[in-house]
This record gives C-alpha cells, sequence and structure tokens, in this order.
C-alpha cells in the first residue's frame, strides 16, 4: 500500500489536481443554440449535407423537447443559450508532426500525464486526444493501419470514412432518443471513431482522454466504436477537467456496434471536477452510452469508474439482440460533498441464451446522494436469458444517502433473474483494527472502500486499476473523521 | 515498561474498570485471567486507544509517554499490538496486502524504508509455514470466511511481522485445536525476548503450560483481586473463582 500511500499523499495535498488551465487562444462562434449554430458548426468542421441534414433533424426534434426531471439529481435549469457550442484551440490545421503542435497544448498533456512521444515508445497505447472539441493527434495509426484498424477523431472519421459512418451513426442511439442525445446529435463537436475489421484482435488497448478546457464551452463529444465478426478491441476512456466557477455541461455520446463472436470493453475513470464543497463549479455530466451485441456470442463489457462532476447521469446499457450475447456492466461510483450520481445500466434481452452481469458499488460520503437505477428487461423470444445483479452500497458517515432502483420486467417464463443488493458502513471495529496496525484513519478507509470495489476493479486495465484505486482515495480525502 | 495505575473506564455511564493497576517489565510474561465481562477485553482495547470507552481516571504509560494521549495508529507504532479476541472482517483486501500496509505504516511512522515487496514476501511466507497456516489464506481477503482457528494464527502471524515490544493477546487460544494451541505458542514463545514483554488472557491454563508466565492476575468486576506465581493459574483451573471472591470480601 505504502507506495500508493506516497502518491496519496501527493495527489491527496493538492484540492483538485486537474484544477488549472491552459492559456491557449481559443477561437470560438457566438453564444447559444440556434439552427444557425448547428450550420456554423459543420461548416466549420467541412462536413457532408448527409451529416448536417442529421444534425438538423436532431436539432428539429429537440425543439420538442424538455429537459428530463425523473432521475434523482436536482440542480438549477441549464441555460442552453448560455452556452458555447463551438471552441477550438487556435493552430495552424494538419500537423505532420508533434513539433509543430503548439507547445502549450503538448505542455498539457503532460499535465495530464500523458505524454504523446513516451507514450508513442512505451505504453504501447495509442491515443486519440481531445482537447476542447477538436482532435490533437492521433498516434500509432500506422500500426493500427497494417491491422486494418481505425482508430481517428470523429470529424476524420467523416472525411475518411463517410459510409461506416453514415451505416452506424445513431444506429444504436437514434437521434430522437433523449433529451441530451438529440443535443449532441445537433451540435456534436468531435469524438472518436474505432473500426475493428472482421476476425482482427486491436493490437493495443486504445484510450482517448477528454479535457474540457474553454470556459462555458459545452462538451459534446461522439464515439462509435464497431466491432466486425469475430473482432475484439479493449477501450479506455479517461477524464478530467479543469477548475471553474459556472457549471459546464457534458452530454455525451458512445455508439458501440457488436457483430457475431465480437467483442467490445469499455473502461472509463471519469473525475471531472466536482465542485466545491456546496457542488458549486463542477461539471454536469449527462451521458447516453448504449451497445448493441448484434451478433451470435457477442459480448460488451461497460466497467467505470466514477468520481467526479456535480452531477452524473448515465446508464452504459446493452441490447442483447444476438442469440447467446452477453452484457456486462461493473461500476463504481463514488460521491462526496454535495455530488450527485445517478447512475446505473439497462440490460435489454431480446435473443436466446442471452447474459448479463451487473455489479454496482457505490460510494457515499458527505452529503452526496448516490443512486443505482438499473432496468433488466426480457423480451418474449430471449428463451433462458439470465442475468445476475449485485447493487452493494458503502455509507460514509451520517449525512449521505444511498439508493437503489432496480426495474427488472420479463416476458419470458424460462428467464433466471437474481437481484442482491446490500448496505453497509465501515464499522468502528475494522477501523479500530487497522489502526491497531498502524494505519491512518484515511488510509484504513482508502484501503477498505478499495477492496470493497475490488470486484469492478479486476475488471479494469492493469494501470487503470491502479489510477482507479488512487482517485477513490484522493476523493475520499477528509470524507471521514 | 507499561504501567497501568488507577485506571477507572466506564461505557455509557456503567463503570467496567474501577482501578486497575498493572506493571509489566520488558521480558515478562504475565496473563490475566478472570470471569466473562469482567473487562479483560476492554483493558487492552483501552490500553491500544479504543474510542469507545470513557477513561475518567487513572493513567497509562508506555515507556514513560502518557499513552492516552496518542491516537491508535501512533500505539501501535511505539510497538503495542493486540491480537484480537474476535479478528475483523475486511472484504477485498488481501491478507498479504493488509499485512504489507501496516508492516510498511509502522515502519514509516519511525522514519524506517518501506521493506522491499519481495523479501516481505518470502518472510511472510517463511511465519507462515511456521504457524501451519494455509498460504492460501495469504491472498484471500482478511479474516473473510477464515475459521475460528485460522482467524487466531492469522493474529499471530501478523504479531509476527510486526515483532511488537509489547504483545496483548486477547483469547488467542480459544478456539484453537490441540496441535494449533502448540503451534500458536511456540510462535508467542520464538517472540519472548529480553526486551519485549507479552500479555496473554486467557480462560485455560493449559496455554500457560506452553507459554510459561511470570505473573498472573486475575481481574474481577474491573478489578485485579488477585496476582500470583503460574501456580495460580493451576489453582484456579482446580478451584474456580468462587473461593478468590470470597478472599477479597473477607479481606
Ligand atoms: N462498547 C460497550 N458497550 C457496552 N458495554 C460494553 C462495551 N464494551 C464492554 N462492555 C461491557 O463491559 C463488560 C466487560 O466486557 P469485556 O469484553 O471487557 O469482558 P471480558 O473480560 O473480556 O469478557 P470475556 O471473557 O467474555 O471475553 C461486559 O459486561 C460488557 O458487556
Ligand atoms: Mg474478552
Amino acid at each position: 500500500m505504502s507506495d500508493q500511500n506516497k502518491e496519496l499523499q501527493e495527489l491527496a495535498s493538492k484540492e483538485y489536481e486537474h484544477g488549472w488551465s491552459t492559456e491557449i487562444e481559443a477561437e470560438r462562434i457566438p453564444k447559444g443554440l440556434s439552427e444557425e449554430i448547428v450550420r456554423i458548426i459543420s461548416a466549420k468542421k467541412g462536413e457532408p449535407q448527409w451529416l448536417l441534414d442529421w444534425r438538423l433533424k436532431a436539432f428539429a426534434h429537440f425543439q420538442k423537447l424538455e429537459e428530463p426531471r425523473w432521475s434523482k439529481v436536482s440542480y438549477p435549469a441549464i441555460d442552453l443559450q448560455g452556452l458555447y457550442y463551438y471552441s477550438a484551440p487556435k493552430q495552424e490545421p494538419l500537423k505532420e508532426s508533434l513539433d509543430e503542435v503548439d507547445p502549450k497544448l503538448l505542455e498539457t498533456f503532460d499535465k495530464l500525464g500523458i505524454p504523446l512521444e513516451e507514450q508513442k515508445q512505451l505504453a504501447g497505447v495509442a491515443v486519440d486526444a481531445v482537447f476542447d472539441s477538436v482532435s490533437v493527434r492521433t498516434t500509432f495509426r500506422e500500426k493500427l493501419a497494417e491491422a486494418g484498424v481505425i482508430f481517428c477523431s470523429f470529424s476524420d472519421a467523416v472525411r475518411e470514412h463517410p459510409d461506416l459512418v453514415k451505416k452506424y451513426l445513431g444506429s444504436v442511439v437514434p437521434y430522437t432518443d433523449n433529451y441530451y442525445a438529440t443535443l449532441n446529435s445537433a451540435v456534436f463537436s468531435d469524438g472518436s471513431f474505432v473500426y475493428i475489421p472482421e476476425g482482427t484482435r486491436c493490437p493495443m488497448e486504445l484510450s482517448t482522454y477528454f479535457r474540457i478546457n474553454d470556459q462555458k464551452s459545452g462538451q459534446f463529444e461522439r464515439t462509435l466504436i464497431v466491432a466486425e465478426a469475430g473482432a475484439y478491441v479493449s477501450y479506455l476512456e479517461g477524464c478530467t477537467a479543469p477548475q471553474r466557477d459556472e457549471n459546464q455541461l457534458h452530454a455525451a455520446v458512445v455508439e458501440l456496434v457488436v457483430l457475431d463472436d465480437a467483442e467490445i470493453k469499455y473502461s472509463t475513470v471519469q473525475n471531472w471536477y466536482p465542485g466545491d464543497e456546496e457542488g458549486r463549479g463542477g461539471i454536469y455530466n449527462f451521458v447516453t452510452k448504449r451497445g448493441a451485441c448484434r451478433g451470435r456470442n457477442s459480448k460488451i463489457s461497460w466497467t467505470q469508474v466514477e468520481t467526479g462532476s456535480a452531477i452524473t447521469w448515465k446508464y452504459p446499457s446493452c441490447l442483447l439482440q444476438g442469440d447467446y450475447s452477453i452484457g456486462e456492466f461493473y461500476s463504481v461510483a463514488l460521491t462526496r460533498h454535495a455530488q450527485q450520481a445517478d447512475t446505473g445500466t439497462k440490460m435489454i434481452h431480446i435473443g436466446r441464451g442471452t447474459r448479463s452481469t451487473i455489479v454496482s458499488k457505490g460510494i457515499s460520503a458527505g452529503r452526496s446522494q448516490n443512486s443505482y437505477r438499473g432496468e433488466v428487461k426480457v423480451m418474449k423470444g430471449a428463451i433462458g436469458a439470465r442475468n445476475h445483479s449485485q447493487c452493494d452500497s458503502l455509507l460514509i458517515g451520517d449525512h449521505c444517502g444511498a439508493h437503489t432502483f432496480p426495474y427488472i420486467e420479463s416476458q419470458t417464463p424460462t428467464a433466471v433473474l437474481e437481484h442482491e443488493a446490500t448496505t453497509s458502513k465501515i464499522s468502528d471495529d475494522q477501523l479500530f483494527y487497522c489502526r491497531q496496525r498502524g494505519m491512518s484513519e484515511e488510509d484504513a478507509v482508502s484501503m477498505i472502500v478499495n477492496g470493497f470495489c475490488k470486484e469492478v476493479f479486476n475488471e479494469l486495465p492493469m494501470e487503470f486499476a491502479v489510477e482507479a484505486g488512487k482517485l477513490l482515495a484522493v476523493s475520499l480525502e477528509g470524507a471521514v473523521g | 515498561m507499561l504501567s497501568v495505575k488507577g485506571l477507572k473506564a466506564s461505557v455509557g455511564g456503567t463503570e467496567i474498570l474501577r482501578g486497575v493497576d498493572l506493571e509489566i517489565r520488558p521480558g515478562e510474561v504475565h496473563a490475566i485471567m478472570g470471569p466473562n465481562g469482567s473487562g479483560k477485553s476492554t483493558l487492552s482495547q483501552i490500553i491500544c486507544g479504543r474510542q469507545d470507552y470513557d477513561v475518567t481516571e487513572g493513567e497509562v504509560r508506555f515507556e514513560g509517554e502518557d499513552l492516552l494521549q496518542l491516537p491508535v495508529e501512533e500505539r501501535a507504532a511505539r510497538g503495542i499490538f493486540l491480537g484480537f479476541q474476535y479478528p475483523i472482517e475486511i472484504p477485498g483486501v488481501s491478507n498479504t496486502y493488509f499485512l504489507r500496509a501496516a508492516v510498511n505504516a509502522v515502519r514509516a511512522a519511525r522514519g524506517e524504508e518501506e521493506m522491499d515487496a519481495a523479501d516481505f514476501l518470502r518472510h511472510v511466507r517463511a511465519k507462515a509455514k511456521l504457524l501451519e497456516l494455509d498460504l492460501a489464506l495469504l491472498s484471500r481477503p482478511v479474516n473473510v470466511g477464515f475459521s475460528g482457528g485460522e482467524k487466531k494464527r492469522n493474529e499471530i502471524l501478523q504479531m509476527m511481522i510486526l515483532e511488537p515490544k509489547l504483545a496483548l493477546l486477547d483469547e488467542t487460544d480459544s478456539g484453537l485445536d490441540i496441535d494449533a494451541l502448540r503451534v500458536v505458542a511456540e510462535g508467542v514463545n520464538a517472540l519472548r525476548s529480553a526486551e519485549r514483554a507479552i500479555v496473554v488472557v486467557t480462560h485455560y491454563q493449559r496455554l500457560l503450560d506452553y507459554i510459561v508466565p511470570d505473573y498472573v492476575h486475575v481481574l474481577s468486576a474491573g478489578r485485579i483481586i488477585k496476582t500470583g506465581g503460574k501456580e495460580l493459574a493451576l489453582e484456579l483451573e482446580e478451584r474456580g473463582y468462587g473461593w478468590l471472591l470470597e478472599e477479597k470480601l473477607q479481606a
């Protein structure tokens, strides 16, 4: 623990490590949301007509929608007209190498712990870094290209692989899906595109770091990952954001498509600015993530560690269409101070013999509210479908709340659905035991919480698991005692 | 080394310790016996800094230092170890990880270097073998699903790794089979030295055949009512506690 501890201490000495912002001149279009703005975004990005039309349809639909209020989170109404919908760091287009990239920008990546140069040589992880709304650098393109893997910014995909984008965009999350997804469809700025061809195992883990940098720039990322028959990819997403006084809206959309015998493993560590003790200034994180297991024996595994954001509203879901397809959801959500999280998953069993596993670990401290909301639905044809759900809540202190809302619906008598839920507290006995062995109270709490999350961390790629453990510890600083 | 003087403690207004005096010098082994509920565990927990009790009178000093002012972990860092009567479970945290965290925390508090991970592992395995502890328990979560005897052996393993100056072993013999009792006793005896002191809380004189004490104390209703040599334990085994209470009343 103590290697970890030292790092923890360093991290803990800063209130919010990623709370700086880089001074780069940003190019912005005017504030507010209108058809005109949608057109400007599309034009700035040099998009084809079909995509503009799609955005406009989404925008027209959005006009008819009202902000949903069914989740267990509360916040002041968001002034959509007060936001900027497009901002790009000012730099010359079409860089040939890193040397040509604004050094300030590279510094930013260094601060984030992702020096691209080093990563190129050492980590063997390709990084598509999204800085504000424009993709800055994609590495390892060649190596991936050799394998036939496409990993690029969404904008590049639109330019270079329009047929693929056209075929799959909105096919899992239609632009009519929900308020935030519709908004995203109209104004999405950029994001990532991944395509793994038939029978290909992606030779490395793909990783994207998002960063919200420009003040008042609502972020509308769009990610699309397609795994053809027999393909496999592990995708990592990590987020940080600078400290801000004004709340920032983030409404991303992630779509996954998995064909026969293919698998996508999607891991997230989310550490956006949670706001101060009163919750002021944190990120509003309203995300729509959904994957379609279209093929037989296909598999999607969502793993998430959510420690940041003032509000998290997010339900990574699986449509288990293919026979014997598998959906998994492993989640750790930690809230403290005035944070609110309403997160969970939906597993929709459509094909025969489909299976799903849900493991949710909620940790609440301070005055925070932490809700698990999950839906398991078994449709008529899903003969022999199985689900196992386990939702555990850990409370730290007496002023926080943990809530579990499992919705289970089955139209198939042969389905086997199991749901377990527990709520526990860190006991004085446990703390006394650890401290008697020499550990500080904070280290003891962080160790116990990490133990509580073990099943989920086991699902994360190694380096992410370490990062996640650190994040929890830092987030828990001062939460006890 | 440890000096307890006139210690009174209560919980929720009920007095549990009613004036305990205890002097422990380096190299000594003390046994504390006494009826259920007499305050044996309470005494050991207060020495280690458990906050559930209100200390109303008296003092506890360790190597001259006022212990009652120190947080739990600092007492541990000074070299005080408690073998729990009921070891606590910590789900998801591997036994080895826990041990390493403990060792490094104590070392850090003493300004010592961290133990090398590989050395540490070898060390732990060697000690576990001495205690005939199934090595699989090292990678399982702390005490979760351990049998009663395994939990107790695990406490002794922790003690052997942490090498405390003062070990308080609260009913470590309870729940151990005959062979385990011998093995655990050997573990404790291996730790005996001129610099260390050991306090065993027990109900059975059998343990004291293996770990031969210099002093035997009888704690009853929050007071030490009798102190003697190892023969006192034999006498208690034969006659129970009743006669002592009467003797005390007559005195
Ligand atoms: N936290 C507490 N709250 C209330 N009562 C307590 C608490 N701790 C101890 N007691 C009471 O204090 C008395 C002494 O308890 P203690 O556990 O110290 O006894 P013991 O001598 O160790 O007994 P045993 O031999 O059964 O282990 C008991 O009556 C017990 O119920
Ligand atoms: Mg006891």
